[in-house]
């Protein structure tokens, strides 16, 4: 069956990653009555086709070779190609992850076509996908479109609406065969560590507290992670600090790093570079505290503080605590 | 071992964000008046890690690559600067205005030519249009594997060994060579040229290679080789208004500022 758009799209400890549901959502409002197949990659993916169909995928793609247990570039590329195929859809949508900023350009180059990385605003005009995406370290954006087919682009964390599940649904699911060629896969994965990732995660928080090079040194962290633990917030940073090894990269907001929405996000000593801001800009309110009354971090705040972090971090958790124990 | 690290030039990104303007119907960056082009803070980040695989291989040749204007002659001798050992300036009026498969099809074009490559190693991302995808378009286009976003890039044997930056995490990729590497600022602080290095560069020997050495024309160079076209070029406006806490004391400033949090229903 030819679909108008195909969403590749990732489990995450067995169930479907939040950016899936995101792209089912916008492929959803941009297909036009047009049909949404969904792609669900390795052993026991097909567990999720059911919520992939409640959330508004047509046809879930199973490809459950047990090969492809693990993100491998080519044996995935050859998952992607065969998926592609049968999809036959004019659009593909890949989630900015671990999976999509590696494979889409490599799946875009196979197939001779265009690719927008890390779009925030997707929009059909006259037949075509428009994708805004950030540039210039976040300070502008703009807006591509991809002239041939497929148009493959990829989504970015938090950027669309996911559609609410509708358990009564129907949809088709569907074993699509995948031979995996072992003579054709060059790379190998040899180690992999996670993150030692403690409390709120960090790209799923309410409330952020992120600290700069501004703290002055790792000790200073200390005023962060008490505010942070006084709010049940996470702990960021800026890649300022984690290049200089006082935060692990796993904390780093920003462009190259994680992107972040909450409710809340309280930047203390951070400056405020664009690419700093293209990683919390999407946060509900800013709250900054920096020594300089001209940082840029308060032209995207709500609430500021301009006085050294030394001397409002102890007082701010004592009023905090007391705040939210009234 | 014969490396090419890929270098481009850019506009400097490190300005006040109130001097970045956009020429909207020309749908360019304006660059501020007397602020000299950089190579991109990647590759500088891309040259560390060949000359690292230089200091514990010294017979390995480092060629920078960059496709540019003539201008962009300056970011190859920063990085002969470091220690690497030619240059390569591609140029030429074709490919002022190329899409990302352009570009890729250039630097693949001038790879294969050179022959004899073993490694081509590429920024994550170049920090103009922060897209990201030349170093695995490039390896598709030599059919090569290409390991992305490395922190530390290894060469044992004939294998690339990359250890990779994940969203949560590491990973260790290997592939055979030849093969490209993208790599992230996690690789470490690029070396300083020193002063003597400087002028040891000026002696460095830059080739120069134009569409027609290439072999590629007007037809796949021109608008109908583009598959990405740019609708629109912005500046987005933030309408924050920032209320910035009063107090005669820091102490005070907190407490007001934990005080608009509660009633703002924040905390
Ligand atoms: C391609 C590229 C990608 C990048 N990606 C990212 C990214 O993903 N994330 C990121 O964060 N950055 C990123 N950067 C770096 C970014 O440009 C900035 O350099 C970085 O964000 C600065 O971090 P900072 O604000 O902690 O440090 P600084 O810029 O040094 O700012 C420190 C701030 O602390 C304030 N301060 C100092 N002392 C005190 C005090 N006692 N009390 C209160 N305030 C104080 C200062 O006024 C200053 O505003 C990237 C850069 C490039 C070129
Ligand atoms: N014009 C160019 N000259 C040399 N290298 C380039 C050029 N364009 C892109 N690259 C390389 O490809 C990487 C990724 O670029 P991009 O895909 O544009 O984000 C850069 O970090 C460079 O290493």
């Amino acid at each position: 069956m030819a679909h108008a758009i195909l969403v590749v799209g990732e489990v995450a400890d067995g169930a479907l990653a939040p950016i899936t549901a995101e792209m089912l959502g916008a492929a959803k409002r941009l297909s036009d009555g047009g049909t949404v197949a969904c792609a669900l990659i390795g052993p026991d993916a097909g567990s999720n086709a059911g919520d992939a169909i409640a959330l508004g995928a047509d046809e879930a793609l199973v490809a459950d070779n047990p090969a492809l247990a693990e993100y491998n570039t080519d044996a995935y590329m050859q998952a992607i190609l065969k998926l592609t195929e049968q999809a036959a859809a004019p659009v593909i949508l890949f989630g900015q992850t671990n999976i999509g900023r590696d494979l889409a350009p490599r799946l875009a180059f196979r197939l001779g076509t265009g690719v927008i990385m890390d779009t925030v605003e997707l929009a059909m005009e006259g037949g075509r996908l428009h994708g805004t995406r950030p540039c210039y370290g976040g300070n502008a954006r703009a807006v591509h479109v991809v002239q041939s087919d497929p148009q493959i682009v990829t989504v970015r964390a938090k950027s669309q609406d996911p559609a609410e599940a509708d358990a009564s649904r129907q949809g088709q699911t569907t074993n699509v065969d995948i031979q995996i060629d072992d003579s054709a896969i060059r790379v190998k994965v040899t180690d992999r560590k996670g993150a030692a990732a403690e409390g709120v995660r960090l790209e799923d928080a309410d409330i952020v507290v992120s600290g700069g090079r501004g703290l002055g040194g790792p000790e200073h962290f200390d005023v962060i992670e008490e505010l942070a633990g006084a709010l049940g917030a996470a702990v960021g940073a800026s890649r300022a600090v984690c290049d200089l090894d006082w935060r692990p990269v796993s904390e780093q907001v920003g462009l190259t790093g994680k992107v972040v929405s909450p409710t809340l996000y309280i930047a203390v000593a951070i400056s405020g570079a664009s690419q700093h801001m293209a990683g919390c800009s999407g946060s509900k309110n800013i709250v900054a505290i920096n020594k300089d009354p001209d940082a840029n971090i308060f032209k995207a705040s709500r609430f500021g503080i301009a006085e050294d972090f030394s001397k409002v971090m102890k007082p701010l958790i004592e009023a905090v605590k007391q705040e939210r124990g009234s | 071992m014969h490396i090419i690290v890929c270098v481009k030039q850019v506009p400097d990104w490190d300005i006040p964000p109130s001097s970045f303007k956009v020429d909207e119907a020309a749908k360019r960056v304006t660059p501020p008046a007397g602020v000299a082009a950089v190579p991109s803070q990647f590759d500088t980040i891309g040259v560390e890690a060949a000359m690292r695989l230089k200091d514990k291989t010294p017979d390995a040749k480092i060629t920078i690559m960059s496709m540019g204007p003539e201008a962009a002659r300056d970011v190859i001798k920063h990085s002969l600067a470091m220690g690497a050992d030619e240059g390569l300036l591609l140029t030429d009026p074709l490919f002022e205005d190329l899409d990302w498969y352009q570009v890729a099809l250039v630097l693949s074009t001038a790879v294969k030519k050179l022959e004899d490559v073993d490694l081509v190693i590429c920024g994550r991302q170049a920090v103009d249009w922060d897209m990201g995808v030349s170093g695995s378009g490039i390896a598709e286009l030599l059919d090569w594997p290409a390991l992305t976003i490395g922190k530390d890039v290894q060469v044992n044997d004939g294998t690339l060994s990359v250890e990779r930056v994940l969203m949560d995490g590491f990973e260790t990729v290997e592939a055979p060579l030849p093969a490209v590497a993208t790599v992230s600022n996690e690789l470490g602080e690029p070396r300083y040229p020193k002063l003597q290095q400087i002028m040891q560069a000026a002696k460095k020997q830059v080739t120069i290679w134009s569409a027609a050495d290439l072999g590629l024309n007007e037809a796949q160079l021109g608008p109908d080789g583009r598959k990405l076209t740019l609708e629109r070029l912005y500046v987005p406006q933030s309408d924050a208004q920032c209320e910035m806490m009063e107090g005669d004391t820091p102490e005070e400033m907190a407490q007001n500022l934990a005080k608009k949090l509660a009633e703002a229903k924040l905390i």
